[in-house]
């Protein structure tokens, strides 16, 4: 049996409009981080949720080889963890009863243990301290937090990430990044968007560069991240440079005019 | 703070809301003996105690008031209490919106409007007994209103705001209509469709008890059953959905049981606003939207608040009953406010 998310053939709808037709994706693996990049309205977060089944697709959609889209809600909800851009707002729950329902809602844990675990990876992630306050009262890298939490309770094989870093300063995003790693070496599956190059380039295995509906690029960070990719798919002037220690980064110069003509 | 003193926290938390939902039913029975208590001859507890129980002595003319006169009100006071703040509940978490409940949504008004059709056009359900046209028809009509929210938010796609927007309109539409039938009722029948449209606990009995008893036995249970998806909801409908909670199935689900209970408490008493709203919202102030919690305390906020509200409508004008409706709407609101300019406090 194949291990892994394989894709081929997907189309994905975000409203009425067809973000994403007879697209494929080479497969991912577990153990790995794999970094979804590409400008905006590409149709990564539709992606990633059509993935999770949140919209509606069509095409293969596989997670070690089980048919993703004929899963039952629970069974998927087992297997896959999302951690959405933003939580909503206006929430009284605990931060503990968030992460315990995130856990119980779906009907696969019962035990009077799920408060233990909902705790123990708060834990994990640093933000035990917050366990008990309202969630409304939280600022939004706290939030961001939280809602990876809500994510991985469940000990999902395959864990979709849509910009986690966005609301995080720089030791957050550190913190959060190394732990999706950490994440990622006990075996499962990490697909994230993530619109930070050199970020991705520095935590992920792979990067794909989704532009105009197909994958433009794929394959290890050295290799995606390119001035030519960075002119043809984000329409800037660009150098990529490494520094001391091996690490790549973005220069930007200037914006390309891409007037038609 | 170490695990094991969050998680005790966690727990005395839980324990403390716990108590206070008991405290909640305690306090709705406490109202129901006052409710008991009250009215043109003023009962001494000893009196309706004895006549309830059977302990002590009392009067053939106090045992009859307090059974067959008072005791029907005051167990419907609480149960259309229970009835609506339970629906407005499950209302507010499903719909996502922190304003819907039965009376927001127009189910009230197409009650409303459906008790007209029997009052001033005189039409009624066949086979159903007269006494019960009113009650009938007003059940018909809010049930067909939230059916016809349902269809109509389907058919657009399901958007929660969507199906606010619906009630809304569904609200003045009714409303329309109710003029239209108020201006061309009989003096008599103007008369007795204003006093309905008030909401009154006075026309209850033990038959209309019963079937909103049963009512609210049949749905709670599945409503409690639903709790962790319900307080799941409280992350947002996609987030509700990654957790594995059947979205869809759960709204249309609660939806049903929601319109079940609101149509028949609003068919037997009229239209009672302000309980369906302010209970679950007074609930939630106190144990928070853990819906284990928030569904039994709003249930008893509500029981107890209407209960409370049929006390004062025998007391404010001694002598005269006022329509309960206006009670809870004037005695209710500055509650409300108090209670939500002290949340913000804090």
């Amino acid at each position: 049996m194949s291990t892994g998310l394989e894709i081929t053939g997907a189309s994905v709808r975000y409203g009425n409009r067809l973000v994403l037709d007879g697209f494929s994706l080479p497969p991912l693996l577990p153990g790995q981080v794999t970094v979804l990049a590409g400008p905006n309205a590409a149709g990564k977060s539709t992606l990633l949720k059509g993935i999770a089944r949140l919209a509606p697709v069509q095409g293969q959609f596989r997670l070690d080889g089980q048919d993703l889209t004929r899963m039952a809600a629970p069974e998927r909800a087992r297997r896959i963890g999302v951690m959405p851009q933003t939580l909503p707002s206006g929430s009284a729950l605990s931060v503990l009863e968030s992460v315990i329902a995130a856990l119980r809602a779906g009907g696969a844990h019962h035990g009077p243990d799920a408060a233990d675990r909902a705790l123990a990876v708060l834990e994990r992630l640093g933000i035990s301290p917050l366990a008990l306050d309202p969630l409304d009262r939280l600022s939004g890298g706290q939030r961001q937090m939280v809602s990876l939490a809500q994510a991985i309770v469940r000990d999902p094989r395959l864990l979709l990430l849509d910009e986690p870093t966005s609301a995080l300063d720089l030791a957050r995003q550190v913190r959060l990044l190394s732990e999706v790693r950490r994440i990622a070496a006990e075996g499962r599956i990490v697909l994230a968007v993530l619109h930070d190059l050199a970020l991705a380039a520095r935590w992920a295995d792979r990067i794909a560069v989704l532009h105009n509906g197909k994958i433009y690029a794929e394959g290890a960070p050295e290799t995606v991240v390119t001035p030519v990719m960075l002119a043809e798919v984000y329409g800037v002037e660009a150098r990529v440079e490494h520094c001391s220690q091996g690490q790549l980064t973005v220069l930007i110069d200037r914006e390309l005019d891409r007037s038609p003509g | 703070m170490a695990a094991g003193s969050i998680l005790a926290q966690y727990h005395a938390r839980n324990r403390r809301r716990g108590l206070l939902v008991v405290a909640l039913g305690l306090g709705a029975l406490l109202a129901l003996l006052a409710d008991l208590m009250t009215g043109p001859a003023g009962l001494p507890l000893h009196d309706v105690i004895g006549a309830l129980t059977g302990w002590s002595e009392v009067s053939r003319g106090t045992q009859v008031i307090v059974w067959q006169v008072r005791l029907p009100v005051a167990v419907m006071a609480l149960l259309v209490g229970a009835a609506l703040a339970m629906a407005g509940a499950e209302m507010q978490t499903v719909l996502e919106n922190p304003l819907a409940e039965p009376f927001t949504l127009g189910v009230s008004a197409a009650a409303a409007l459906g008790a007209a059709t029997a009052i001033v056009l005189g039409l009624a359900i066949p086979g159903l007994p007269p006494v019960w046209s009113v009650s009938g028809n007003a059940f018909v009509f809010a049930l067909g209103a939230l059916a016809l929210l349902q269809l109509l938010g389907r058919l657009r796609g399901g958007g929660t705001a969507v199906l606010i927007l619906f009630g809304i309109a569904l609200n003045f539409a009714a409303g329309a209509f109710l003029s239209l039938l108020q201006f061309v009722a009989s003096a008599d029948a103007l008369q007795q469709l204003v006093f309905w449209t008030m909401g009154s606990l006075s026309a209850a009995n033990w038959v209309s008890a019963a079937i909103l008893a049963t009512v609210l036995a049949l749905t709670s249970p599945f409503a409690f059953r639903a709790s962790w998806q319900l307080t799941a909801l409280r992350m947002g409908e996609d987030q509700a959905r990654s957790y594995g909670v059947d979205v869809t199935a759960l709204r249309r689900w609660a939806l049903l049981r929601v319109s079940l209970l609101a149509a028949t408490a609003v068919s037997m008493v009229g239209i009672i606003g302000f309980v369906g709203l302010a209970g679950p919202h007074i609930a939630r102030m106190l144990v928070g939207e853990d819906h284990r919690f928030l569904l039994p305390a709003s249930l008893l906020t509500g029981a107890l608040v209407m209960s409370l509200a049929s006390v004062l409508s025998k007391l404010i004008v001694p002598g005269v009953l006022l329509p309960v409706g206006l009670v809870t709407s004037l005695i209710g609101l500055p509650i409300f406010f108090a209670l939500i300019l002290r949340g913000r406090g804090h």
